[in-house]
């Protein structure tokens, strides 16, 4: 129960200092009172919007996890196939190691500029900016892991008559799925601040740009709901990623 | 069947072995035993071809050792010999597939069921016939070694090679070990070569002992000189009485432990003086 603690402190406080700030001022914008918070989710998810004729929370949700799903998806197969090549085959990983890591010094939304005037301002630069901001730590990280497999169990391999491409097949990329998918919970963070930003900056749909348009009436009784929303989406991926791994890899010891 | 001759092995300036040589028969259990650090692992691994001799071969049937693992050399070590990934089954299953399966690495229909058939017949002469989709995580030291063994032995290798297979493990599961290895060696007539810290557990084990030792020593300089096999010693276990070849193989024993503590003594002095400032 010690667990809920925060929470419930946290609630007080907001509810105590709301309930006092709209004693002095009915009008007040900033701490908005539950009774607000609940007309403004039930006009953004319950309600037709007038002009498009769409429920605009879920459509904004579609937009958003469609985005990240693409970009987590993208960014786990590049890695995956970029880390075993620079991990296994040391020619490949002399050659493009420094080149990664010097990308993956890149701030990602210094490029988001160029992402936009060369893939323009719809789904793909965003997708793109998810891409560019979590692979490169994604591959370095799976190409330590190649790295740190025991060459006890490379030898082991070839003494059971792998080849080059039965060992990536059979003992490489069987071993390194868990880290990848536990990779990839690490970078879900780093990816919905990427696409929140990229909404924010150019889209007419989607959780970001939500947020960032109603910040202009200082909306707070909408900004407040998107983002336990936005938090409890977030915590349900990493929760589904977590019991995949759980799942699909029972012998791996680092899977809690 | 496996002959050595003259192989050195230096890494830079550190010599590791020098003048090897040495031939051996087929169906022999050799224990390689010495001080540590004084080249037995790297013997072996001379023989696993993971790593090459510096000068000198190696030779398998008469032809020149491969230089790099295959097929021909099962191996064991004392850690990560199974793949954690794969259940019991897998772990041996993986040693029909790989040779058969040169793109998917897996067998399907009814070369699997043949595959798995064998496999259940391996697992079972090792006793792990009830266990087999655990994964390895969830055995004991002692049930991962057998399983590693299990996997070795499905190639048919021509030489099994043991890196201190039972270092790791509790003295009353190493005689347990034991008893496995030798009924399996007898069972399979193979060549084994086991490197082992422990003394008795290679006059146990082995139908021959070679003791690799130091015989020159340079005080000022500690890398100059290698490891010889100093001695090469047959073990008579069967034959003569039980007495008579207590005592010899005794002998034997004791001739092999002053060798290794003559080589630790000075590997000792070494580090003491090679720590103390300069």
């Amino acid at each position: 129960m010690l667990l809920l603690l925060p929470f419930i402190v946290l609630v007080v406080v907001y509810f105590t200092s709301s309930s006092l700030r709209l004693a002095v001022n009915p009008e007040d914008k900033l701490l908005p009172s539950a009774t607000q918070m609940g007309n403004a989710v039930k006009e953004f998810a319950f309600t037709e919007d007038k002009r498009t004729g769409e429920y605009l929370l879920w459509r904004d949700t579609e937009a958003s996890l469609k985005r990240l799903a693409i970009g987590l998806v993208v960014s786990a197969a590049l890695a995956l196939v970029v880390g075993i090549a620079t991990g296994t085959i040391p020619l490949i990983g002399a050659v493009l190691s420094p080149f990664i890591k010097v990308v993956s010094m890149i701030p990602p939304l210094s490029v988001l500029p160029i992402l936009f005037i060369v893939f323009g301002l719809d789904e793909l630069s965003k997708v793109v900016l998810i891409v560019v901001g979590i692979t490169p730590m994604i591959i370095r990280d799976l190409q330590q892991r190649t790295r740190e497999i025991p060459s006890e169990l490379w030898v082991k391999a070839q003494t059971l008559g792998a080849t080059s491409w039965t060992l990536i097949l059979r003992m490489i990329v069987p071993q390194l799925l868990p880290r990848l998918l536990i990779a990839m919970r690490l970078s879900l963070g780093s990816a919905w601040l990427f696409l929140i930003a990229a909404e924010a900056i150019a889209s007419t749909d989607g959780l970001g740009y939500r947020i960032f348009l109603v910040r202009r009436y200082l909306a707070m009784d909408v900004i407040l709901p998107y983002v336990m929303w936005i938090t409890l989406l977030a915590w349900l991926i990493d929760e589904a990623l977590r019991r995949l791994t759980r799942w699909a890899f029972p012998w791996y010891v680092g899977a809690q | 069947m496996i002959e050595v001759r003259n192989v050195w092995k230096e890494y830079g300036e550190q010599v590791v072995l020098e003048r090897v040589n040495l031939k051996i028969e087929e169906g022999e259990f050799c224990s390689m035993v010495g001080a540590s650090g004084c080249g037995k692992s790297t013997f072996l691994r001379l023989l696993l071809g993971q790593e090459r001799a510096t000068r000198g071969e190696i030779f398998l049937d008469g032809k020149p050792l491969p230089g790099e693992p295959d097929a021909h050399r099962g191996v064991v070590f004392q850690r990560y010999s199974v793949f954690e990934h794969l259940s019991v089954m897998g772990n041996v299953l993986l040693g029909f597939e790989l040779p058969q399966a040169k793109f998917f690495g897996r067998l399907f229909g009814a070369r699997r069921r043949a595959a798995r058939d064998d496999a259940v017949a391996m697992l079972e002469r090792v006793g792990l016939g009830t266990v087999l989709d655990k994964y390895p995580q969830q055995l004991s030291g002692g049930m991962q070694q057998r399983l590693a063994i299990a996997q070795a032995l499905v190639m048919r290798p021509r030489v099994l090679l043991l890196d201190e297979p039972f270092g790791a493990l509790d003295p009353g599961i190493r005689k347990d070990m034991h008893d496995l290895l030798l009924k399996l060696w007898r069972e399979s007539g193979l060549t084994i070569f086991m490197v082992t810290h422990d003394l008795k557990e290679g006059f146990t084990l082995g139908s021959r002992v070679l003791v690799f030792d130091k015989v020159r020593i340079d005080p000022q300089a500690p890398g100059a000189y290698g490891a010889r096999i100093t001695y090469n010693i047959p073990l008579d276990h069967g034959g003569a009485s039980a007495a008579a070849r207590a005592s010899a193989n005794s002998v034997a024993q004791s001739a092999a432990q002053s060798a290794i503590n003559r080589t630790g003594r000075a590997v000792a002095a070494r580090s003491i003086r090679s720590e103390a400032p300069t």
